[in-house]
């Protein structure tokens, strides 16, 4: 879905109103923190378990298992200089009779209500199992690794581009709240209409007239080919190849993001204590600072985190399109190669990384907002 | 219904969105036309058919149009046909068992450039001797070239680019190129413009025994929309996205938005375990990867555009538009009518669908709208992923389709380009719409 730009107008604190005393705040902190935990564990493992169920749709876990048993025992058997003299039908039985023997081993024959936890215990603890087809590029095999190898990239890609996009947008639309009505606020307003567009659309444009027409920048990948040696010219390359998709991340949520702060701030600038703050003659400095960015920052770092659950799922089409080797692209591989069990580990790595921005989410939130910060227990969600 | 006059007013004070409006209506009417002109079968067929459809098109040709802007007009596709205008038939005999059968083809080419390829599809009859067919071309200056001598079996194929012995006495320029060059400008080949005739003797060895030729000289553009890797015409994608990119759009926009409201106003209404329950399995929903698990929906199930769209609504059920829907519903259910209602008797059902829902219609319909180019996008999204609907062509499986095929790489941007502003077009459409209605809808958004 789109991403939401608009600013979340209430917060989804609930009011609780003790003031704590500081002198146990840390204890509340950290009870707070265990807490969230736990009640964020149970969220991932039923959501996994949701995960499990969807992909087991067509059975598809179970012939992924037997597909790579019997692929192993069919390697096994074949490579066994005893086992060659023996007719090829014998040796197809042996295969088959071993195949069975494993699936009763691995438990195959008991129903799936039992299996199904089985699969959550093994995707809770991110054994993700063998990847069919594909490989990671220091040769595993394991989905694990195929994965943990891609995170960087799509960290480095993501982390810069939405940095830059909240923070440019943030306070450009502070600088519009400030000079509400001029040419350039309606400018703006009139442009957000733009933002409904994902990254990835404006990947094309871009890489069509930059890349493609003017050829200053690269069509695509994270780093030139062959790789410099230096790490000097490596960064630059790297940064090089970086420039298009942040542009396209950029276009496409500067112009909805900047027209909802801006909006967001204009409506808090109206309050009635902003109000008497301008009547006492404060500046305007000061008032932006305590009087409007203070009590909206629980808000600003909630559409922090929200950017960031979003982010992981945006990455993986602007990934494509540049060829950006990370795990959008994995997982547009993995498509591409019916390997199925890279793609489940994909779903199950994603689940994670939504359950840590969540976390995070409430852990600033708890920092930051002195009324969740007293409300302990299920108070804050 | 004034509630509805009166809507339709306030938007005319907004000029982009009158202009989303206008474009939106554009785009419906465009989808009826399609769906009427071009029924699903045939769109299938013509996207699906075979060579036997698009056989006569040129690969990766840009659109006609194109030519507007060019100062060397490319060439378009000229087929010549046996029964067409200006192609003389004439038989001879020559003795007992050898007879002359002669085709002569005359047409008019006026563009700069040459053509793509040319290709001759011979059909013959015949019962145990095939015709021996010898091949000239008489360019608009005079000039004989023999092309070819062959015999043809009963259905031929004769491609003049392939013809190595062709291309030595053409001095290595390939045929499509030295049978139309210009000679008195040998560096910079130019070609020729007038009327060329072509020339097919045939020699056949039975009385009953016959030759035609179909001949199409592929050009370098075609049509209104331009051609894909297959030869296929895009504009049926183009014309067969529209009803699709708004059904799948409308269609998510309503089933996510209704949903998720009755799921909101259930929980406000009963309040309790089911409210907590409610806000518990929302927020285990926000952990579900919503592309992710579409592509695995898409992969081990089913690739159906209509499958992914029940999926897309099931996800968003307990989505996270629920806790904004709830602040809300939360201040309503305390309204005094309610509390009269209730006096009265009416039934929970009633009066979540009759008393709690209709007052959430202002914040919802601008919502509605703006969510639409969201799904839009999220099909051409999908079908960039390779998760398109195996039969439909749709505007992200052009995208798809050229962007595997390199045509940003290529210099073919129009075939990217094409369904990228439809796209787009449309998704500014309903934005600008959204934003308008948003706008009047909540007057705190009006003042500043």
């Amino acid at each position: 879905m789109s991403v939401e730009s608009q600013p979340v107008q209430s917060a989804a604190g609930s009011p609780a109103q003790k003031n704590a005393p500081s002198s146990n705040q840390l204890l509340k902190l950290l009870r707070y923190t265990v807490l969230k935990l736990g009640a964020l564990f149970i969220a991932v493992a039923i959501g996994i378990y949701l995960i499990v169920l969807i992909a087991n749709m067509g059975g598809y876990v179970d012939q992924m298992i037997i597909g790579q048993a019997r692929e192993r025992i069919s390697l096994q058997v074949s490579m066994d200089p005893e086992l060659k003299q023996l007719p090829t039908e014998e040796r197809l039985q042996m295969i088959d009779d071993l195949v069975a023997i494993e699936e009763r081993r691995l438990g195959l024959d008991q129903p799936f209500l039992v299996r199904s936890f089985r699969f959550l215990w093994n995707a809770l603890t991110l054994q993700l199992g063998r990847a069919q087809f594909m490989s990671s590029d220091s040769g595993s095999r394991l989905v694990k690794n195929i994965i943990l190898e891609r995170l960087a990239p799509t960290l480095l890609l993501m982390a810069t581009s939405n940095l830059l996009v909240f923070f440019i947008n943030l306070f450009f639309a502070l600088f519009l709240s400030r000079h509400y009505g001029s040419f350039l606020d309606k400018l703006v307003i009139s442009l957000s209409p733009i933002s409904t567009a994902p990254a990835w659309f404006y990947g094309i444009f871009l890489i069509l007239l930059f890349a493609a027409v003017l050829g200053w920048l690269p069509f695509g990948g994270m780093v030139a080919a062959p790789p410099p040696e230096q790490l000097g010219p490596y960064l630059l390359s790297v940064g090089r190849h970086l420039i298009l998709p942040v542009l396209a991340w950029l276009i496409s949520s500067f112009f909805g993001g900047v027209y909802g702060w801006r909006t967001f701030f204009l409506i808090f600038s109206m309050e009635d204590y902003v109000e008497l703050a301008r009547a006492k003659g404060l500046s305007d400095r000061q008032i932006e600072r305590r009087y409007i960015l203070q009590p909206t920052l629980p808000n600003i770092i909630t559409n922090f985190a929200l950017m960031l659950i979003w982010l992981w799922q945006g990455a993986t089409i602007l990934e494509t399109m540049f060829n950006w080797p990370g795990l959008g692209r994995l997982l547009y591989q993995a498509v591409g190669l019916f390997d199925s069990p890279v793609i489940v580990g994909s779903a199950v790595i994603y689940a994670y990384l939504l359950a840590l921005t969540v976390f995070l989410l409430d852990f600033i939130y708890a920092l930051v907002d002195p009324r969740v910060r007293v409300g302990s227990g299920g108070a804050g969600r | 219904m004034k509630w509805l006059r009166q809507t339709f007013t306030d938007i005319k004070q907004y000029p982009s969105a009158v202009g989303g409006v206008i474009i939106i209506a554009l785009l419906v009417a465009l989808a009826i036309y399609t769906v009427i002109a071009i029924p699903y079968s045939e769109a299938i067929r013509l996207w699906r058919g075979g060579e036997d459809v698009w056989g006569d098109n040129p690969r990766l040709a840009p659109p006609a149009w194109t030519n507007l802007f060019r100062s060397k007009k490319l060439p378009e596709t000229i087929v010549l046909t046996p029964d067409g205008e200006n192609v003389t038939k004439s038989t001879s005999v020559i003795s007992e068992d050898m007879y002359d059968v002669t085709l002569e083809y005359t047409f008019d080419y006026p563009y700069d450039d040459f053509p793509q390829s040319i290709t001759f599809f011979f059909t013959t009859q015949y019962e145990a001797r095939a015709p021996h067919l010898s091949i000239s071309w008489i360019t608009p200056d005079g000039r004989k070239i023999r092309v070819g001598d062959i015999t043809a079996d009963y259905k031929l194929t004769y491609r003049l680019d392939q013809d190595a012995r062709l291309i030595r006495r053409l001095d290595g320029a390939a045929p499509s190129i030295g049978l139309f060059a210009d000679p008195e400008r040998a560096g910079d080949p130019v070609a020729l413009k007038g009327t060329y005739t072509l020339l097919i003797q045939a020699t056949t060895f039975e009385e009953d025994s016959d030759v035609d030729a179909k001949i199409v000289l592929y050009g370098k553009v075609q049509g209104l929309a331009g051609t894909d890797h297959h030869r296929r015409d895009i504009t049926v994608a183009l014309l067969w996205g529209t009803p699709i990119a708004l059904a799948f759009g409308l269609l998510a926009a309503v089933g996510t938005t209704f949903t998720t409201i009755l799921i909101a106003a259930i929980g406000v209404w009963f309040g309790g375990v089911v409210d907590e329950l409610i806000q518990r399995i929302t927020e285990i929903n926000m952990l579900l990867p919503l592309l992710p698990i579409l592509i695995m929906v898409g992969t081990f199930m089913s690739r159906s555009l209509w499958i992914i769209l029940g999926w897309i609504i099931l996800l968003s059920i307990f989505g996270a538009a629920i806790k904004g829907y709830r602040a809300i519903f939360l201040q309503v259910k305390e309204s005094p009518y309610i509390e009269a209602a209730r006096a009265y008797g009416a039934s929970n059902w009633r009066l979540i669908t009759l008393y709690l829902i209709p007052r959430i219609i202002p914040v919802l319909i601008p919502r509605l709208v703006s969510s639409i180019p969201g799904f839009v996008f999220l099909e051409a999204s999908l079908a960039l992923l390779g998760l398109g609907d195996p039969v439909l062509p749709t505007w992200g499986k052009l995208i798809e389709d050229a962007r595997a095929n390199g045509a940003l790489y290529n210099g073919l941007y129009y075939w990217i380009l094409e369904p990228a502003v439809l796209l787009m077009v449309a998704g500014l459409a309903f934005a600008m719409v959204g934003f308008a209605l948003d706008r009047i809808f909540n007057p705190r958004l009006r003042e500043v």
